[in-house]
């Protein structure tokens, strides 16, 4: 029953993923306008070689989609390909070919899919080049990100999570700070930014303070909910054991704790990502975000659907990482 | 007079009634339990038989009065108290031997794992508990597995008061018979002094040396301690047959049916509540005696052995 759920839902994906690629593709698909070749006739041919124009030179220009009456008008000349060329071309000559640079707009901008299949084919075979300080593989921008991200959600984590322990075994401590948790925790964290600017002044580091700051309210409020609800006999089994406060807080409530916890800190993953590539966009430089907002400078929009992409796929990734970290410490009453 | 092994003096206990005023649940109770000795506690609920025991394992504060055991005054949890809760109370993320093993290790802080191991898993064992399901996690237990490991995790810690809340409460007539034996079983060996509140006349009657029973509340008190005089072994297919066991058992449903609302009373006033002790044997020619000398207790006990 499962694996038929599995198969079907499996089915369905696919075909939403077709279905959009499909419509994406029509959409996007520009017919080639650029000059078409030009087939001669075997007769047409004959005449032209009979009027000593090399096959070689009727092969290059009927590929440019120059006519047999024009070409006529060419073999008259009674020149050679590089006087042609040396006098300006053909088009000098008084004889008007189709333009390859003049074939009309194409019908959309938006990179079509093959483009963009292409363009991140291009960017997985060689995701670390470095070819400036703007132009570099998208593995780099991303560790840049992610590393951004790393440090400022580690020292969130290391702040949140002791003080969410405090609060919650201390309804106190919970009384005290839940008031500065309640009217700090619903800023934007992007709001964060022009006094992180200012008083930090060093962009690397105030966009790690941001990461800092919006990862601590969902993993604090987590933590100190998680404690608090431990369950009172678990509690008293610790306390008719004689266990220290300590040995309490981490043989008991972490334990008891940690699926919430873990949900907490899932939440500000996915927030710290979500806010690092804002925070990118607005101090530039370097990272994935940045490599958004610098490929629609330069409208290379088939790149910055790759990075979009990258970005989705990385999202995912450091969710799904939660997630099993979640199962791990999951139990069952 | 020698104060028995564990005394309960003068112990008073009110709540707030959410009304401004205060609630007494119970008001003096002042009874005692020998050392090695089996006590049921019966009553109705809402009588305060959890609060007595909260106060003996030292997880709740009497609003007055005191408990001393083993001549040492009852003030917060100790490992000295074992306490076996009605719902289990086993770490759901822990298995059932690493249950046992969170209690012996926290007995014996310097008992290296082996040793810790092997001593849970004779007392899993002495609850008829081994092989695979030592390692399974509780939520994949039955509950009669569980409040096993639970008990061997009380009795792994040889407690000189196992306090039992209720402990087969929640489980189902047959499985609650077998657990009486094995408890039964584990406690002979042991010579464990236990208190235990239960709600089922039977199962007190087959594992008490003496029953408390207390009046309903408010101002409950532990009005009667009502011997067993049933000899041990006993066999809960052999002990109906014996002449005392009905005796006891009216007597008891009697009680509780009418007498507890009956002495319900008002405060007493200061007065102090011990218990009338209750001898019924119909084997010999006393039926019954009235008896308000707690040191008659220590004398009864061989009747039982």
């Amino acid at each position: 029953m499962v694996q038929k759920i599995d198969m079907r839902s499996t089915l369905l994906s696919l075909t939403i993923l077709l279905v959009g690629i499909f419509i994406w593709h029509v959409t996007t698909h520009v017919p080639d306008t650029g000059p078409k070749g030009v087939v001669l006739s075997q007769t047409e041919t004959d005449t032209l070689l009979g009027k000593k124009m090399l096959p070689e030179d009727i092969e290059y220009y009927s590929a440019q989609g120059v006519e047999f009456s024009q070409l006529e008008q060419i073999a008259s000349l009674n020149l050679s390909r590089a006087m042609i060329e040396a006098a300006g071309g053909i088009r000098a000559l008084g004889i008007s070919v189709p333009d390859e640079n003049s074939a009309p707009a194409p019908g959309s901008l938006f990179p079509s899919p093959s483009q963009i299949g292409s363009e991140l084919w291009a960017t997985v075979t060689d995701p670390f080049y470095v070819a400036g300080t703007n132009d570099m593989g998208y593995g780099i921008q991303m560790g840049y990100s992610l590393l951004r991200v790393l440090i400022g959600y580690s020292l969130s984590a290391a702040v949140a999570i002791p003080l969410g322990f405090l609060i919650g075994m201390s309804p106190m401590f919970y009384k005290a700070l839940d008031p500065f948790i309640q009217v700090l925790k619903p800023i934007s964290p992007l709001a964060w930014m022009p006094i992180a600017l200012f008083t930090i002044g060093d962009s690397e580091l105030s966009s790690i303070f941001v990461i800092f700051i919006c990862s601590l309210w969902p993993m604090l409020t987590n933590t100190a909910f998680g404690v608090a609800g431990v369950r009172s006999d678990w509690v008293n089994v610790a306390r008719t054991h004689e266990l220290s406060t300590t040995k309490t807080a981490l043989t008991v409530i972490l334990p008891a704790a940690a699926p919430t916890i873990i949900t907490g800190m899932r939440i500000s993953i996915g927030i710290a990502w979500l806010v690092i590539v804002a925070a990118e966009m607005l101090v530039g430089g370097t990272g994935i975000g940045y490599v958004v907002w610098n490929e629609w400078n330069g409208l290379r929009l088939d790149r910055m659907i790759v990075a979009i992409l990258l970005i989705g796929v990385v999202g995912m990734l450091l969710d799904a990482a939660f997630a099993r970290l979640q199962r791990a410490v999951a139990y069952a009453e | 007079m020698t104060k028995p092994f564990l005394s309960i003096e003068l112990l008073t206990q009110q709540f707030p009634d959410g009304a401004g005023g205060t609630l007494t649940v119970f008001e003096n109770s002042t009874f005692g339990v020998e050392q090695g000795e089996f006590v049921c506690i019966l009553g109705h609920s809402g009588c305060g038989k959890s609060t007595i025991m909260n106060v003996l394992a030292g997880l709740a504060e009497p609003t007055s009065g005191t408990v001393i055991m083993d001549g040492e005054l009852v003030s917060g949890p100790s490992l000295d108290r074992g306490v076996v809760f009605q719902n289990y109370s086993l770490l759901p993320w822990l298995s059932a031997l690493k249950n046992v093993m969170f209690g012996v290790a926290a007995r014996h802080q310097d008992w290296s794992k082996s040793e810790v191991q092997a001593h849970s898993e004779k007392y899993l064992a002495m609850v008829g508990l081994d092989g695979d399901a030592i390692h399974r996690k509780p939520s994949q237990l039955s509950g009669g597995m569980r409040q096993r490991v639970s008990i061997a995790r009380a009795f792994a810690n040889h407690p000189k008061l196992l306090l039992l809340d209720e402990p087969f409460g929640a489980l189902d007539a047959l499985t609650r018979g077998t657990i009486q034996d094995e408890l039964l079983k584990i406690w002979n060996g042991t010579n464990q002094t236990v208190f235990m509140i239960t709600h089922d006349i039977d199962e007190a009657i087959l594992l008490a040396d003496r029953i408390l029973v207390m009046t309903n509340g408010p101002f409950a008190r532990v009005a009667e301690a009502v011997e067993i005089t049933i000899p041990r072994p006993r066999r809960r297919e052999e002990i109906i047959d014996h002449p005392n066991y009905y005796a006891i058992r009216n007597h008891l449903v009697h009680f509780l049916g009418s007498r507890s609302k009956e002495l319900a009373g008002q405060s007493g006033g200061g007065e102090v509540h011990s218990p009338e002790t209750i001898r019924i044997d119909r084997t010999g020619t006393d039926t019954l005696e009235g008896d308000d000398d707690p040191t008659h207790q220590a004398q009864l006990r061989a009747v039982n052995e």
